[in-house]
C-alpha cells in the first residue's frame, strides 16, 4: 500500500472514531454552540437598540444591526467549537489508547488529521444550526450572488481550518482536558475585541490597533462584504493569510508535539 | 540454534540525571515468555516502551532486533509484527466493545468482513459477547484487561508485549490472564511480559529476568534463580522462653531470634532431613509451638537481590 493510500485510509478510520465520538457524546457540541447562539440573542434583543447607535450614523435599526453581527457570531461559533476539538485532542492523549496506535503499522500523522478534518466538519455544521438561527430572527445577505456565499463560505471553511489547527495543538500542549479547555479560551475571547459587534473606529484609539490587527477582523470584514456588500478593501487577502499562517504554525506545532516521546 | 524474536543490546535510558536503563541485554527465542521482574521503578516500563518503539533508547544502545528487523532504522517493520498491552488500558471508553475491536481491525486494514469475523472470534474468546455492545467505561478492570488483550491481538502479532498484564486485577481475572497468556504461547507465539509478581513470573516465564535500579540483577529459569539464594529451612517458633533456650542449646547450627522466641534451622525439606530434626527434638524433649517447612521461592530471589535499596524509589 502506498503511503498516501495508508494515510487517506488511516486517516479515514481515526476520522470515523472521532466522529462515532461527536455523535455519541453530543453534549461537548452542543454546550459550545450555546455561546455563539445566546450572544447573538443576547445582542440582538437585549443590548440591540443601544449597540445600532453606533452603527449607520446611528439610525441603524434591528434588522441592520443583526445584518451587521451575524457574520461576527458565525467567526464566534468557529471560535467556540474548535475549543472542542482542544478538549478532545487533550483528553486521547492522556489515554493508553494513543499510545498503542503509536506501536501500530499505521500512518502516523493519521491520529491528529482524524481529529482536524472531524472538528472542521462539526464547525461547519455548528455554522450551519447558528446560520439557521440567525436567518430564523430575520437575517438576510443583501443581494449576494451565488459566488459570494461560495467564497464566504470557504472563507469560513478555510478560516475553520487555521483555528483548528491552533486547538489541536493547544490540546496537545495540555496535561488534561481541563488546561485544555482553558488555553483555548482566548479563541472565543478574540471576536469580542473585534469588530465582530461594534465598529473598530468606536473603539478607544489605544485599543484599535488590538482589535485591527488581528484574525477575527479583516475575516468578518471580508464576510460582510460578501454577504452585505460593504466594502472589503484588503481585508480579503489579509485574512487568508492570517488563515494560512495560522495553519502552518498550528500543524508544525501539534506535529512537533505529537512526534515527541510520549512520557 | 533458534531464533531470537527480541535480541537488545546494552539498552540504555536516562530522564535527565536520572539513569532508568543502565546498558540492559535481552535474547528471548521465539515461542517463549520471558518475565522481567523488579520492583516499581526498575525500569521495566521503559524497557518495554523502548523495545516497542514507543520511545526512543539513548544514543550508545546497542542493537535492537525485534523479530529480525532493527529498532533503529525500520520500526515501522517492527510494529508490523508485535502487539503492545501497556500498564494503562488502551481502550477507547467512549465507544463499545465491539467498535473496539474493529477500529482496530480497520487499523489493521483488514478486509470488512474478515475484521467483523475477528471481532466476533476474539469477544467471543474473551468472554466479551454479552457486554460486546456496551460502552466499554461500564466495563470491569477485568473486562478492560480482556478486551485490551482482545484488541493487541487482531492482526495475529507473533511478538506481544504485555506490561504488567495482572496488576490491579482479582484472583480470579488474573489466573483468566494466566490461562490466556498460556494459549497465546501454546499457538507459538513470543510474549515479553512485566510483573511485580513472583508467582506470575514462576507460572508463566521460561525465562525470567530481575530488573533492579536499571540493571539486571539476575536471569535464568525460576529453578536456576532459586539456587542463587541459600537452600530452605525449617522454622520452629515457641511462646516460653525456657523451651526456646533449650532448643537453641540443642540446635548450634541455628539461626535465632531471641525477640521472635523462632529458631530458622537449614533444611532442603526431604523426608530424610526433617525425620533427623524431629528425632532430634523429641530426644531432647523440645516441643515447639508451631513448625514450618520453607523451601527457597522467587520471593527470596528476589528479596536477595533487591534488597539493598528498596527504599530509593523515585517518584516519576
Amino acid at each position: 500500500m502506498s503511503t498516501l493510500t495508508l494515510a487517506a485510509r488511516d486517516s479515514g478510520t481515526m476520522l470515523r472514531r472521532n466522529l462515532l465520538h461527536a455523535r455519541r457524546y453530543p453534549s461537548l457540541t452542543l454546550n459550545l454552540l450555546l455561546t455563539p447562539i445566546m450572544l447573538l440573542l443576547l445582542f440582538v434583543y437585549i443590548f440591540g437598540d443601544v449597540m445600532s447607535a453606533g452603527i449607520a450614523g446611528g439610525h441603524a435599526d434591528r434588522a441592520q444591526y443583526i445584518a451587521y453581527i451575524v457574520p461576527g457570531i458565525l467567526m464566534m461559533t468557529i471560535g467556540s467549537t474548535v475549543i472542542g476539538a482542544a478538549v478532545s485532542v487533550a483528553t486521547d492523549m492522556n489515554e493508553g489508547l494513543i499510545a498503542r496506535f503509536r506501536t501500530m503499522a499505521i500512518h502516523r500523522g493519521s491520529v491528529i488529521i482524524g481529529h482536524v478534518v472531524g472538528s472542521v466538519l462539526q464547525v461547519l455544521a455548528s455554522l450551519v444550526l447558528v446560520g439557521a438561527v440567525a436567518v430564523a430572527i430575520g437575517f438576510r445577505s443583501h443581494d449576494a450572488t451565488a459566488l459570494e456565499w461560495l467564497a464566504a463560505l470557504g472563507l469560513l471553511a478555510l478560516f475553520s481550518l487555521a483555528l483548528t489547527w491552533i486547538a489541536v495543538g493547544m490540546g496537545m500542549a495540555s496535561p488534561n482536558a481541563e488546561a485544555a479547555s482553558n488555553s483555548a479560551m482566548p479563541l472565543i475571547l478574540l471576536p469580542l475585541i473585534s469588530s465582530a459587534f461594534i465598529p473598530t473606529d468606536t473603539m478607544p484609539g489605544w485599543f484599535r490597533p488590538i482589535a485591527e490587527y488581528q484574525p477575527f477582523t479583516p475575516t468578518i470584514e471580508t464576510l460582510r462584504g460578501l454577504l452585505l456588500g460593504t466594502g472589503i478593501g484588503n481585508n480579503w487577502w489579509i485574512s487568508i493569510l492570517w488563515c494560512f499562517g495560522l495553519s502552518v504554525l498550528g500543524y508544525r506545532w501539534s506535529t512537533s508535539l505529537f512526534n515527541r516521546d510520549p512520557k | 540454534m533458534t531464533n531470537l524474536a527480541i535480541a537488545a543490546n546494552g539498552l540504555r535510558k536516562s530522564y535527565d540525571d536520572k539513569v532508568v536503563l543502565d546498558g540492559i541485554d535481552l535474547a528471548v527465542p521465539e515461542g517463549t515468555v520471558f518475565a522481567l521482574l523488579g520492583p516499581n521503578g526498575a525500569g521495566k516500563t521503559t524497557a518495554v516502551k523502548i523495545l516497542s518503539t514507543l520511545i526512543t533508547p539513548d544514543p550508545g544502545t546497542g542493537d535492537i532486533r525485534i523479530g529480525g528487523h532493527d529498532l533503529a532504522t525500520t520500526p515501522q517493520s517492527i510494529r508490523a509484527a508485535i502487539g503492545v498491552t501497556g500498564q494503562f488500558s488502551a481502550v477507547d471508553g467512549l465507544i463499545t466493545g465491539t467498535e473496539n475491536m474493529l477500529l482496530m481491525a480497520d487499523l489493521h486494514h483488514l478486509p470488512r468482513a474478515e475484521g467483523r469475523r475477528t471481532a466476533a472470534e476474539l469477544l467471543e474468546r474473551f468472554d466479551l459477547v454479552e457486554a460486546a455492545n456496551k460502552p466499554v467505561s461500564s466495563y470491569s478492570g477485568g473486562m478492560k484487561r480482556r478486551l485490551d488483550i482482545a484488541m493487541t491481538l487482531v492482526g495475529n502479532p507473533r511478538i506481544i508485549f504485555l506490561d504488567e498484564p495482572t496488576t490491579g486485577l482479582d484472583p480470579r481475572s488474573r489466573h483468566t490472564m494466566w490461562a490466556i497468556i498460556r494459549e497465546l504461547v501454546a499457538d507459538g507465539v513470543t510474549v515479553l511480559l512485566t510483573t511485580q509478581y513472583l508467582e506470575e513470573a514462576d507460572e508463566l516465564a521460561d525465562h525470567i529476568a530481575v530488573l533492579n535500579n536499571g540493571r539486571i540483577a539476575a536471569q535464568g529459569t525460576a529453578e536456576q534463580l532459586k539456587r542463587i539464594v541459600p537452600g530452605g529451612h525449617v522454622r520452629l517458633r515457641f511462646t516460653d522462653p525456657a523451651a526456646y533456650q533449650r532448643a537453641t542449646d540443642t540446635l548450634p547450627h541455628a539461626t535465632t531470634d531471641d525477640q521472635a522466641l523462632t529458631l530458622q534451622i537449614p533444611n532442603d525439606g526431604s523426608q530424610h532431613q526433617l525425620r533427623t530434626l524431629l528425632d532430634q527434638l523429641d530426644t531432647a524433649d523440645i516441643h515447639a509451638d508451631e513448625l514450618t517447612v520453607h523451601t527457597p521461592d522467587l520471593d527470596d530471589v528476589f528479596f536477595a537481590l533487591t534488597s539493598t535499596d528498596t527504599s530509593k524509589e523515585t517518584v516519576r
